[in-house]
């Protein structure tokens, strides 16, 4: 069809012509950036403020990966996230089942569970930051004295930065699976009831192979989000703890090496990481994971 | 086996009442349809025997006991869904065989019962698919297997063929049929199609409005309706209703004489025939014609009355076709009319 190229080209025209304000704002703040970040990476910060930065190469990379506090850092990421994800799925997973009955005032509930997801990580940091303070927090009035205290504790100080994020992820998760469990198709679960099916069985064998792709989906966002703590770990143990690694988590890494050691070139390395990683969880993730998810075609 | 059978039975949401004070027998081994509307009630009243919906009064009996306190999945009954619900995430197989793993049969004792069951069906090929490669039809059928292999006391079906196309839901018509004369199955079917009704039931229940209108065997119903609604609702196009009225011993409509009233008294009633009572003449019920239908082996000629209202006429493939606006007179066998009260629209009986 030659005779329809003009207009083919006047239709692509006019297609970029609309996403360009879309594109504009993406190169500015996403493109030009991811690209500039791997030029970071390739040059070492000068020992000195004020001299040049110098062309180093992959070595930088290879110094950064080499270094115990970046091992460090990933090992508390992992466990971290370890943390985070599962528990925060099923938290929501249990919430959601709890408030999935027609019950009266049972939007109160629904309300309050998915309100944290409103609520900024700076307030949820400062509340359970005196929930665990070693004078004034739960724990002393519960009779507990942990030494050192929670948030300077190497065993426990992780744990409880996870804790808030689970918290905080709890109320998105809730809604994931709210929106998951009002979307299963009623008769399945009425026809598994007629057939004989349990509890036990309706929920394992029935309704989580049902709800399968929300798992799915809740899983790969939860996992984006734990990867991308930061706010609780800044204000809870801050700069002000420099010294203290345990909660080094990748991104507040990024953060550190930025921010407080002033190295840019580290920062583009282990941002580079961290995306890396991130693809990587997630092709993982659509790739074999998505194989066990049933989509229901009706 | 074992019948079912409905107490007084209600059953309200809110302030409505979906069904209302249904008393009705289902025999042992019979297909009864449930024939309505939607919105009348017949799939709630449904939804009582499985244990889905409780009653809020009266007693669902299954097999002579009464069940209203027995959950659904000890009361024996299957269901089979207007969407199938099939598990999306099993084979073939493991569908047919939920009911009995629920039931802890043993393995073999499984798969030799999925096994015939799914030859009764045919989808012995479609055994190790999963739902979602097969059509229709065919998912239909796997619900009709996962149905009969737990040999149930009772056949729910609620709307089993409304998701199939007209060729496929006819030949699953009579599939059903012969599989429930065989099983000897009591068996209770919800439609809203009155074809399915007529063809595939024992008997029929007639509901509006969560009320039974009547329950009769399908030609009973079809010649002697006990309401206006009845009459309206069954057969295609349904009977034609006319305000008309009796006096001195004749049937008026208008001023046209089309019968001899028996047994009714004078006053204005609503007469009722069939389209295929009454045929064109040259004298008799003046009429206009405003629609010809023609569906090949027979025409539907829509009339309108003095009175504006619309008569439907039913012709063989012989009769002379007439033109729109034509002024045609319709007559009505004799011998064929049914009367009922103007007000209630209940059915009156001709005097014996």
């Amino acid at each position: 069809m030659k005779g329809g190229s003009p207009r083919r080209y006047r239709e692509w025209g006019l297609a970029y012509l609309m996403l360009l304000p879309a594109l504009v704002v993406f190169a500015v703040f996403t493109f030009y950036p991811f690209a500039r970040n791997f030029k970071l990476a390739l040059y070492q910060n000068p020992p000195f403020p004020g001299l040049p930065s110098r062309y180093v190469g992959l070595h930088q990379v290879g110094t950064v990966l080499s270094s115990t506090s970046f091992h460090q850092s990933l090992v508390s990421t992992f466990f971290y996230v370890l943390m985070v994800v599962p528990t925060g799925l099923l938290g929501g997973l249990l919430l959601a089942l709890a408030a999935h009955k027609a019950i009266r005032g049972m939007s109160i509930f629904r309300t309050v569970f998915s309100s944290t997801v409103v609520t900024s990580v700076a307030v949820a940091a400062v509340v359970f930051g005196t929930l665990m303070d070693p004078v004034v927090g739960l724990l002393p009035w519960l009779g507990i004295d942990p030494h050192p205290a929670i948030l300077q504790n190497p065993t426990w100080a992780l744990p409880a930065v996870a804790l808030i994020a689970v918290w905080q992820f709890l109320g998105l998760s809730f809604i994931i699976m709210t929106a998951g469990l009002q979307s299963l198709p009623d008769e399945v679960l009425e026809a598994a009831r007629l057939d004989g099916a349990g509890t036990w069985t309706m929920f394992w064998r029935v309704t989580v192979p049902l709800l399968s792709p929300t798992l799915f989906f809740g899983l790969v966002v939860g996992t984006i989000y734990a990867f991308q703590s930061f706010g609780q770990i800044d204000i809870l143990i801050g700069p002000q703890n420099s010294g203290f690694t345990h909660t080094n988590v990748l991104l507040y890494a990024v953060y550190q090496a930025l921010s407080i050691q002033n190295d840019p070139g580290m920062a583009a390395v282990l941002s580079i990481v961290l995306f890396v990683i991130l693809l990587v969880f997630t092709l993982i993730q659509l790739r074999f994971l998505e194989r066990r998810v049933t989509y229901a075609n009706a | 086996m074992a019948g079912v059978s409905f107490q007084r039975v209600s059953k309200r949401f809110d302030e409505t009442a979906a069904v209302d004070d249904l008393t009705l027998d289902v025999h042992d081994g019979e297909l009864l349809v449930l024939l309505g509307p939607s919105g009348c009630g017949k799939t709630t009243a449904l939804r009582m025997v499985a244990g889905l919906e409780d009653p809020t009064h009266g007693d669902v009996s299954i097999g002579g006991s009464v069940v209203n306190n027995v959950e659904p999945k000890d009361r024996d009954v299957a269901m089979v869904f207007q969407s199938y619900a099939l598990y999306p995430h099993m084979t073939i197989r493991r569908n047919i065989e939920f009911p009995l793993r629920q039931q802890r049969v043993s393995a073999e004792e499984r798969t030799r019962r999925s096994d015939e069951a799914a030859a009764t069906l045919g989808l012995t090929e479609l055994l190790e698919r999963k739902p979602g490669q097969l059509s229709g039809g065919q998912r239909q059928r796997v619900a009709l297997a996962r149905a009969i292999v737990r040999d149930p006391q009772v056949f729910l079906m609620d709307e089993p063929l409304s998701n199939l196309d007209a060729t496929l839901r006819i030949q699953t018509r009579a599939d059903i049929v012969a599989l429930q004369r065989r099983l000897g199955t009591t068996t209770l079917y919800v439609t809203h199609d009155q074809v399915e009704a007529m063809t595939m039931g024992h008997r029929i229940a007639v509901m509006r409005d969560g009320r039974l209108q009547q329950v009769a065997a399908p030609q009973e119903l079809y010649e002697r309706p006990a309401t206006t609604f009845v009459a309206s609702f069954l057969g295609s196009p349904g009977m034609n209703l006319v305000p008309a009225s009796a006096s001195g011993g004749e049937l008026r409509i208008g001023d046209a004489v089309v019968g001899a009233a028996s047994g009714s008294s004078d006053g204005p009633l609503t007469l009722g025939f069939r389209p295929e009572s009454a045929h064109l003449d040259v004298e008799g019920l003046n009429a206009e014609v405003v629609l010809v239908e023609q569906l090949g082996a027979e025409t539907h000629v829509i009339c309108k009355i003095g009175d504006g209202t619309k008569v439907v006429v039913r012709q063989g493939r012989d009769a002379v076709r007439p033109d729109l606006g034509d002024h045609v007179a319709i007559v009505v066998d004799a011998n064929s009319l049914h009367t009922f009260d103007p007000t209630s629209g209940v059915r009156i009986e001709p005097a014996q």
